[in-house]
Parts: C-alpha cells; sequence; structure tokens
C-alpha cells in the first residue's frame, strides 16, 4: 500500500511533469494570476523572445494595487501608476489574457476576486507575482507567490521549476473567543513560531478550529502564512468549501461540477500522513491580538505592554527590537491599550470580505470616529461593495464618520493616493508593518477588522471586547 | 542572465535579521516598469536621509563598500514581498552574492533568475564573516562556484553548499525558459493527461461568467 500522503504532497504529485536536474522538478500550474506591478517586465521578456502566453485562458489578470479608490471617473492622477496599469491593458490585449477592467464589478485585489469568482478552486497550482498568494490556499489549493522572472517562465510556459516544499502542520483546536477572529489566530501562530519558522514549508492548517471558520476566515489565515515564512498555506477541502464554491460564476456546471466535486473529496491528507514539523495552539489561549513593532512577529495580545529590549539576550534580536520601538516611537513596557492612533485602514486582501467589513461596521454602528483620526473603509471587490452596500454597511459607516471607498489595495502598501501621512499611526487590517510600507514614517499596528473599528471610535488601540 | 564563475570583491556587513523586501526596495518605487537603473532606491529608507542626502551612518555610504560585490546579512534575508525589484536592485549596485544564515524562499529563487548568488551558511560562520566584513577595505573575498568555496581575507577556504542544478544554471548563465522550452513533449503530454482528468480546468478563464 502506498504511503499517507498530506494534501500537500497529492497536489505536488498530481503535477509534476518531469525531474530537472538534481533536486528541482518542472511542475505545471493550473491558474495564473497576474496584476499591474509585477508583470510589465515579464511581458517585455515574452517580446523580446517572440514567445506568446501558452493557455491565455489559465491566465486571469486585473488592476488592483495602483488604482484609485476615490472617484474613478477621474483616471488616475499620478502618471507613473497610469503608466503601469495602461502597460497591462496593452499587454492582456496583446497577448489575449482575459481581463476584468478597472471600470468593472469584478475588479478588486486579486486574492480577493480569485476565490469570489470561483477560479481560485481545491487542488489546483495557483501563482501569482505576489507574495500573499497563499490566499487561495483556503480552498485546498497549492497557492504561492513568485518573482517576475517566475510569472515570465509561466507566462511562457505553463510550468515552474521548483524544489519540494516541506510539510508543516498548524493545528489549532477549540472555539474562538468572543471578539476573536480568524485575524488573531494568524497573528497567534506567527507570535508564536516566528517570521521563518515556516520557511521551505507549506502549512496545513488543521484541527476543529479551522474546520469551523467560515471560507473567508480561511482565506484571513492562509493570507498570513508568508508572515510566518511559508510559500503556501492550505487548508484541506471540505463541505463548507463545496457549498462556498457552488453556482459561483468559473466553477464548472453540471456534470463537469460533480466530477470536479468527486476529484477534491480525495484531496484531504490520509489518515497517518506525516508533516515535517508541527506547531499546536489552543484556541482558547488566543486573545485578540495587535502588533506592537515592525516584523508581523513582533506581536501581543491587546491586553499587554510593549516589550523591553533589556530583556533579549540576542545581540542581533535586540538591536532588531531596538530600531522596532525607535520606529514605532514606543517606550518598553507601555500599555498596548494606551498607544493612540491617528489613523485607520480597514481593507487589503487579508480583511477585505463581506465578512470583514459586516464586523467592522458592528462595532462602528451608533458610534463615532474619534477626533483627530481619520478613518478609511477599503472593500476588496466591487461585488463586496456592492454587496456591502445592499446591506446598508456603507450608510453604517458613513453615518460613524468613516470613508467608503472604491475597491483595491490601497493602503496596505500605499501605491496608490491613500498614503499614511508623515509619521501617523495606523491601526490597520493589512498584513505587513514593515517600515514605510504605509507611508514614510507610517507606524502599523496590525490587527482584525474588530479591532480596527474600535480603535477607530476611541483613537486608542482598544480590546474590542471592552465595547460590548 | 549573466554567468556566475568566480567573485571577488569587498564584502559589506549588514547585521539586520529579518531584513524585508520593503527595506531593500520600497513599494512606492515598484512603479517602474523596467528592470534597470534600480540601485537609485535600493535600501531607500536607510540609505538617505529625509532631505534626500546619503545617510553617513549606513554602510553602503562608506568608502570601501561603495564598490562591494558581496553582502553578509542575518537571518531570514529578504523575508516579505516577492518583488524581484529587491534582487534587481541589489545587482545594478553591483551585489553578485549574498551571504547569510537564512534567507525567505521567494528572495532566495528570484536572486538565481538573476546571476545572483546566495549563499547560506551556519548562524556561527557568517558571524566570522561578519567580523571580516567589518575590516574596509581589507575585507576582500572571493567567492567560487565551481569549487563552491569562499576565501576570506585571511585566505582560510570555507565550503558551502548548493543544489547541483541552480549551481548549473548559475555557473553556465542558462535561461530557464529556454531550458524548459526543451521539454515540449513532456508539457504537451502531461497537459494531454491533465485535460482527461481535470477537463473543467481546460478553457476556464476564457469561458467566463
Amino acid at each position: 500500500m502506498a504511503a499517507p500522503r498530506t494534501l500537500f504532497d497529492k497536489i505536488w504529485d498530481d503535477h509534476v511533469i518531469a525531474a530537472q536536474g538534481e533536486g528541482a522538478y518542472l511542475i505545471y500550474i493550473d491558474l495564473h494570476l497576474i496584476h499591474e506591478v509585477t508583470t510589465p517586465q515579464a511581458f517585455e521578456g515574452l517580446k523580446l523572445a517572440d514567445r506568446k502566453v501558452r493557455r491565455p485562458d489559465a491566465t486571469m489578470a486585473v488592476a488592483d494595487h495602483n488604482v484609485p479608490t476615490s472617484d474613478r471617473s477621474r483616471g488616475i492622477d499620478d502618471p507613473d501608476s497610469k503608466l503601469q496599469v495602461d502597460t497591462l491593458e496593452r499587454n492582456v490585449k496583446e497577448f489575449g489574457v482575459p481581463y476584468f477592467p478597472v471600470d468593472s464589478i469584478n475588479q478588486g485585489i486579486v486574492h480577493i476576486i480569485g476565490p469570489e469568482q470561483g477560479l481560485s478552486q481545491p487542488g489546483m497550482t495557483i501563482v501569482c507575482g505576489d507574495s500573499h498568494t497563499a490566499t487561495h490556499g483556503a480552498v485546498g489549493a497549492l497557492a504561492f507567490g513568485i518573482g517576475t522572472s517566475e510569472v515570465e517562465h509561466v507566462l511562457a510556459t505553463q510550468t515552474l521549476i521548483q524544489a519540494p516544499a516541506k510539510n508543516m502542520l498548524i493545528e489549532v483546536n477549540g472555539g474562538l473567543g468572543t471578539g476573536v477572529s480568524p485575524k488573531d489566530v494568524i497573528l497567534a501562530v506567527i507570535g508564536k513560531i516566528g517570521t521563518a519558522g515556516g520557511t521551505g514549508h507549506v502549512f496545513e492548517y488543521a484541527g476543529s478550529t479551522f474546520r469551523d471558520m467560515s471560507m473567508e476566515g480561511r482565506m484571513t489565515v492562509c493570507n498570513m502564512s508568508i508572515e510566518a515564512g511559508a510559500r503556501a498555506g492550505l487548508v484541506a477541502p471540505d463541505e463548507t468549501t463545496i457549498a462556498y464554491l457552488m453556482g459561483r460564476p468559473y466553477v464548472p456546471k453540471g456534470a463537469a461540477w460533480e466530477q470536479a466535486v468527486a476529484y477534491w473529496r480525495t484531496l484531504p491528507s490520509d489518515p497517518g500522513a506525516k508533516y515535517d514539523k508541527e506547531a499546536h495552539l489552543d484556541a482558547a489561549d488566543i486573545a485578540p491580538h495587535v502588533t506592537w513593532g515592525t516584523s508581523p512577529q513582533d506581536v501581543s495580545p491587546i491586553t499587554g505592554r510593549v516589550p523591553d529590549p533589556a530583556q533579549v539576550d540576542d545581540s542581533l534580536k535586540r538591536a532588531a527590537m531596538q530600531r522596532s520601538l525607535e520606529y514605532m516611537a514606543l517606550s518598553p513596557n507601555t500599555r498596548l491599550v494606551d498607544v493612540p492612533v491617528q489613523r485607520v485602514f480597514i481593507g487589503s486582501c487579508t480583511n477585505s470580505r463581506i465578512e470583514d467589513l459586516r464586523a467592522a461596521a458592528a462595532i462602528a454602528k451608533g458610534r463615532r470616529v474619534a477626533g483627530g483620526v481619520r478613518a478609511l473603509v477599503v472593500p476588496g471587490s466591487g461585488l463586496v461593495k456592492h454587496q456591502a452596500e445592499e446591506e446598508g454597511l456603507d450608510r453604517i459607516f458613513l453615518e460613524a464618520g468613516f470613508e467608503w471607498r472604491e475597491p483595491g489595495c490601497s493602503m496596505c502598501m500605499s501605491m496608490n493616493a491613500d498614503k499614511v501621512m508623515n509619521g501617523e499611526r495606523v491601526a490597520s487590517t493589512s498584513n505587513r508593518n514593515f517600515e514605510g510600507r504605509q507611508g514614510k514614517n507610517a507606524k502599523t499596528h496590525l490587527m482584525g477588522p474588530a479591532m480596527a473599528a474600535a480603535a477607530a471610535v476611541t483613537g486608542r488601540l482598544t480590546d474590542v471586547r471592552q465595547l460590548g | 542572465m549573466e554567468k556566475f564563475t568566480t567573485l571577488t570583491g569587498v564584502a559589506a556587513p549588514l547585521p539586520i535579521i529579518n531584513l524585508d523586501t520593503d527595506k531593500i526596495f520600497p513599494a512606492i518605487y515598484l512603479k517602474t516598469i523596467k528592470r534597470t537603473g534600480l540601485s537609485q532606491w535600493l535600501f531607500q529608507e536607510i540609505r538617505f536621509r529625509s532631505d534626500g542626502s546619503e545617510n553617513p551612518d549606513f554602510v553602503l555610504n562608506q568608502a570601501p563598500y561603495r564598490n562591494a560585490k558581496i553582502l553578509i546579512g542575518a537571518d531570514n534575508f529578504g523575508c516579505g514581498s516577492s518583488r524581484e525589484h529587491a534582487p534587481w536592485a541589489l545587482l545594478d549596485f553591483g551585489i553578485r552574492c549574498v551571504i547569510a544564515p537564512s534567507f525567505a524562499d521567494i528572495f532566495y529563487n528570484n536572486c538565481f533568475k538573476n546571476g545572483i548568488l546566495p549563499i547560506a551558511l551556519p548562524k556561527e560562520i557568517v558571524e566570522e564573516l561578519m567580523e571580516d566584513a567589518k575590516k574596509g577595505a581589507n575585507a576582500v573575498m572571493t567567492v567560487d562556484l565551481g569549487t563552491q568555496t569562499i576565501s576570506r581575507p585571511d585566505g582560510e577556504k570555507l565550503h558551502f553548499e548548493l543544489d547541483a542544478f541552480r549551481k548549473h544554471c548559475l555557473l553556465n548563465g542558462l535561461d530557464d525558459i529556454g531550458l524548459t522550452e526543451q521539454k515540449a513533449a513532456e508539457i504537451g503530454a502531461y497537459e494531454e493527461k491533465a485535460r482527461l482528468a481535470r477537463p473543467w480546468q481546460f478553457g476556464m478563464t476564457q469561458r467566463g461568467a
């Protein structure tokens, strides 16, 4: 009998075309998502070598990083942003690649629209020139970020040269406490294993916490796998996955749907499958989390305090913490709930789906954004925006003093006009708190959507459980 | 891609753990549609002061290290985004080799696509090389890919490990796409098999909503 295999092993085995020298394999890519930032140089390379896109029918393009989230009828003001979006539009036309235009209701952040449209399906290999491609692992696909040279390689050959990853099990069991969100689960995981804890590995998220989690929650978790060093994170497809995908625009219909579902049901890891590494957490121990530093591993329950570098033995780690606290303008031992914020950003491929907006709106309802705070809500796609408006969430946000915007990556990395002003502190539902990422000297605190809304209405980092 | 055979040059010390790609190449400059001339934005936030002048404390602004060809880094070098602009900017500055105890996966891959050799060595050894790199004009090392050795300034030779396939491509400056195209028959055969096993995946994005 064959050895028991993990979900990752099964997808890998189904996609190996040939060995490509020692330690390297040629693997097939089922879906290639592309956006405007990491593709211009790849298309240029194709043109120079007179190559075509091998599988336009397995490729989907969208512009998300550079698009304005304010009124789009005026076009894009910034000439460099405009050039990048125009370049994508020219390339998809020239190479015959399907594209969701900026004015389409289907436009949105590439990692939001993949699952939303049913493009991302269990058992697929999915790549994109973007490290948060791990998001699509929530449907049970092997999805990972690649560089631009690899984007060109996939466009030309629909394959990639890869070394097999190792398997790492992330097991969390138990129900989440009141006010605790999937974002808190993944922040707790990153805090436990560190930002390089998953390097060389693919995560499989297992245990009752993930079984009981919605698809959107699983996407939030998988999205930040890269923040723990793993290129991909997977959740085994189950009834929740199948129910989520059924009826979405790009999933198969009729007999093909039945055939697909039968295949998907074969994918979960076999009993007794071996993992190279494991981490185990108990959901009952997870409180709402916020980051205090400039690496996603710099994370603490909101009830905690800013750590003291003097307590750190390793000299490089101490230096990194000192630099972090200096950049963040935080003193050791400060209570996190005493830290004021000037900005709030609710959005990004981590937390801009309808459930995220509902969670934030539940806190915003009947309250007001605190004086001196500017708060932005940026839905992940045109469809999310439309649904939120159907549910009246836009009214709740606007009445509370939040700004309600058009979909895109926005202030997560500030490639468009949505920037944190010099030195401002931001409560953000995005995925990275790196120096300068949200604007020059921007001080980022990562957290879940309800926590960010709570910070908006109080003007400081807040334990959402205290707001009731 | 330029071949990598041997490299002799000054090694610059960069003892920052979890050095992320936003720090190597800030997001705001990702708006370029080119892959050349990117060194002007390399390490922008730490290399320049807010008035645009050079920060004299940053190692690559100091005399012997302006011509550095090798970086000695710390754990989890290149974590974060998949942006290939990070290795493009390093290459444009003249860096052809990065030595660190560990690398983030995507950055590590991206280096090989651009003729940059990332070398992972045990922490204690990197710490010794970090001390070597602090010797300014005397911090000259030679990296020989063929023999997989690093020669320290005092002449001592250190061995490093590397996948045979990656070594072969780098030594010969091989274009990955060209190599893969030689496997066209295998790719075609795979597609025929996949079309039978998972027919719903074919024509998918063009089928439309």
